[in-house]
């Protein structure tokens, strides 16, 4: 088996607030394999983007890592060990060396009094041992390469002068500029309209394929990751309550929750069929739930009630691929 | 075939003069342009297309809101009659209070130095439909109750509400002054998916209840064939097609339609890729393309497509659509 690109083990992080510590990640493990995509799905305030920025240590300071999280980047058989990687010039390898990011708003993302030439060549420069020269003439190529219409002449062009779906596409030929093994796309598409959409998963699709990257695709948007990810992770109030093959959690979900998500979509096959909401809200993560986090919201759990009040469900371990943390699939996993 | 129309456009352009040159013609955004719509009492209308296409110009101007260039909107409920393009002073104000508006973003659209009690009850205030303040109360508690609010909301300011339930506000809010009609912008484009049923249920709910009728602007298909029982698809300014929900799902006839559908990633992920790819991005309504103002885009453009405005014609009962080809690519592509 070969080794995973990252490995995420038991990641906990809190925030120091004056409301006291707030936990945000709670107990998150996952690895991805080197060309794999794994999708993140949850609510807001799920705490999917900060487990995405604990990659690439870009929390803010307030930010508190357990002593036992740990997560392990393995790039041409080195290890690193991301969480303490403390000086600027070690953390490099995680900002757009090995790792880059691509974020949900993309003219909040480009300095707006520069030009995308000018951003494009400034990480090259600090990331490869280019020449300003070539710099240019690499993001060109990449802007070429997702599609942008004349593109020297774009590469002197500010990020409003850019429509939507051409600022995501400049955002992805830079961050893909660096050749990152791994790429988290953070909401890539829910600014953009749907036939917009389409094109940039298409784009990504491509590219994975092309550049044999692993890319951790943030989204709520299951139909987006029906569409693109080989595993999915789903999230709640910082835990992970479904891990699976992309399959495995679409087809047959596991978790009360994920099953949730799936019965409040509207379907296009079928317009009869009602939209059943999650019942409630996602509760604050100052005042989390004892027990499953989800117990609150959840409509299943009756007969056990008292065990999800009271006891934290620890993962089955049926099936190496599919892990659900929920104590009626461990019950069903007993009798 | 005598229908009971509460709104109809006839011929409705909407047109922005742009600050231009000291010579020569001023340049003009045609944001909407020969609109013919109407919807019948208690129905709720779905109206959907990409930024840009004009949806929430055509629908500030159906609240007067929105400058009238060219054509006519008349609304028309059992005790008035309105042609909304002269309409000034005291029966304004009366429109004012049969044609509300929900916001798209229910963070931006709450004041939050305002109780959500006097929010609700602003309307009512503004508009003088009550006597006293026990009445206003009386009021507001009663449309609280039907939006699943309770009391002790009511003394809360909006900061403490989740995204979902400052929507309800916004709903309770446009529902006080007991309106005829209401334009529901994006309403849902901003809320999780468990919330965003949440919210449609109440919607479909408060319209079976009170037979108010809805213009539901959205740009996501999936949640307009769930919701409304007749869609209009806009692109460019202009109605493309419109035809009762399930017909225009089952014989779709537009090609801008056929994209749109196709470009909604699917749920199954076995079924990757079938997406119908749309080059390129929607024109600038400046200086729309001459003819049909789709053949930029559309993948059967021919020559009459670029010289003729196709016709919005009636291909059958309530199935209207602007396309030369409809019935050719219907018969070559099957619906």
């Amino acid at each position: 088996m070969t080794k995973p690109l990252i490995s995420v083990k038991d990641l906990t992080l809190r925030f120091k607030t004056d409301e006291g510590l707030v936990t945000a990640v709670n107990n998150v493990s996952f690895d991805i394999a080197p060309g794999e995509v794994l999708g993140l799905v949850g609510e807001s305030g799920s705490g999917k983007s900060v487990t995405a920025k604990s990659l690439m240590m870009l929390n803010a300071e307030n930010s508190v890592y357990d002593d036992n999280s740990s997560i392990t980047l393995n790039v041409d058989d080195q290890d690193f060990d991301v969480l303490s990687l403390r000086r600027p010039k070690d953390q490099m390898i995680v900002r757009g060396g090995a790792i880059s990011m691509i974020f949900q708003e993309p003219m909040a993302s480009f300095a707006p009094a520069i030009t995308i030439g000018d951003q494009m060549v400034e990480q090259l420069l600090i990331h490869s041992d280019m020449t300003a020269v070539q710099a240019k003439e690499v993001s060109i190529e990449m802007l070429t390469r997702v599609g942008i219409p004349v593109p020297a002449q774009r590469f002197g062009q500010y990020a409003f002068e850019f429509s939507g779906g051409m600022r995501q596409r400049a955002m992805i030929a830079m961050a893909l500029s660096t050749k990152p093994r791994l790429l988290i796309a953070d909401e890539p598409t829910t600014a953009l309209d749907v036939t917009i959409q389409a094109q940039v998963i298409e784009l990504m699709k491509d590219l994975v394929e092309e550049f044999h990257m692993s890319i951790l695709f943030i989204t709520h948007d299951l139909g987006v990751i029906a569409q693109t990810a080989d595993r999915v992770a789903v999230m709640y109030l910082g835990n992970l309550v479904e891990t699976g093959t992309v399959r495995q959690v679409i087809n047959s979900p596991a978790h009360p929750y994920t099953r949730g998500l799936l019965n409040s979509l509207p379907k296009l096959d079928d317009l009869e069929a009602p939209l059943t909401p999650v019942p409630g809200d996602i509760p604050s993560p100052l005042d989390r739930p004892s027990g499953c986090v989800f117990h609150t919201r959840c409509v299943e759990s009756s007969a056990i009630a008292e065990k999800c009040r009271t006891e934290i469900p620890g993962y089955t371990t049926d099936s190496a691929n599919h892990q659900v943390a929920c104590h009626l699939a461990t019950q069903g996993e007993q009798s | 075939m005598s229908k009971d129309v509460l709104i109809a456009a006839r011929d409705l352009s909407v047109h922005f003069p742009l600050r231009g040159l000291a010579f020569g013609e001023r340049p003009v955004v045609r944001a909407c342009e020969g609109i013919n719509i109407e919807l019948e009492k208690g129905s709720f209308f779905g109206l959907v297309g990409e930024s840009g296409s004009g949806k929430t110009t055509l629908g500030r101007a159906m609240l007067k809101a929105a400058p009238i260039s060219h054509g006519e909107i008349v609304y028309s409920d059992s005790e008035v009659t309105y042609d909304l393009g002269s309409l000034k002073g005291a029966e304004l104000k009366e429109y004012r209070k049969r044609a509300q508006l929900i916001f798209q973003d229910p963070y931006a659209a709450l004041s939050p130095r305002m109780t959500v009690r006097d929010i609700i009850a602003e309307p009512l205030e503004v508009m003088g439909l009550t006597s006293s303040r026990d009445e206003t109360d009386a009021r507001v508690r009663a449309i609280a109750a039907k939006c699943r609010l309770n009391l002790e909301h009511l003394r809360r300011f909006p900061h403490a509400f989740s995204g979902g339930q400052r929507q309800r506000i916004s709903i309770a809010r446009a529902l006080v002054s007991d309106p005829k009609f209401i334009v529901a912008d994006e309403s849902v484009a901003a809320l999780d998916v468990s919330i965003q049923a949440d919210v449609l249920n109440l919607l479909n709910s408060i319209q079976a209840e009170s037979g108010i009728t809805f213009l539901f602007i959205s740009h996501d298909l999936s949640v307009i064939a769930h919701t409304c029982d007749f869609v209009a698809v806009m692109y460019l300014g202009q109605i493309v097609e419109s035809a009762p929900t399930r017909k225009l799902f089952s014989e779709t006839a537009h090609p801008y339609t056929r994209a749109l559908l196709s470009a909604i990633p699917s749920l199954d992920p076995d079924v990757r890729g079938h997406a119908q790819k749309l080059e390129g991005e929607i024109p600038s309504p400046i200086n729309p393309p001459p003819g049909c103002r789709f053949n930029t885009r559309c993948p059967h453009a021919q020559e009459r497509c670029r010289s003729e405005v196709p016709e919005w014609r009636e291909m059958s009962s309530g199935h209207h659509v602007a396309c030369h080809f409809s019935e050719e690519l219907s018969a070559a592509l099957g619906s």
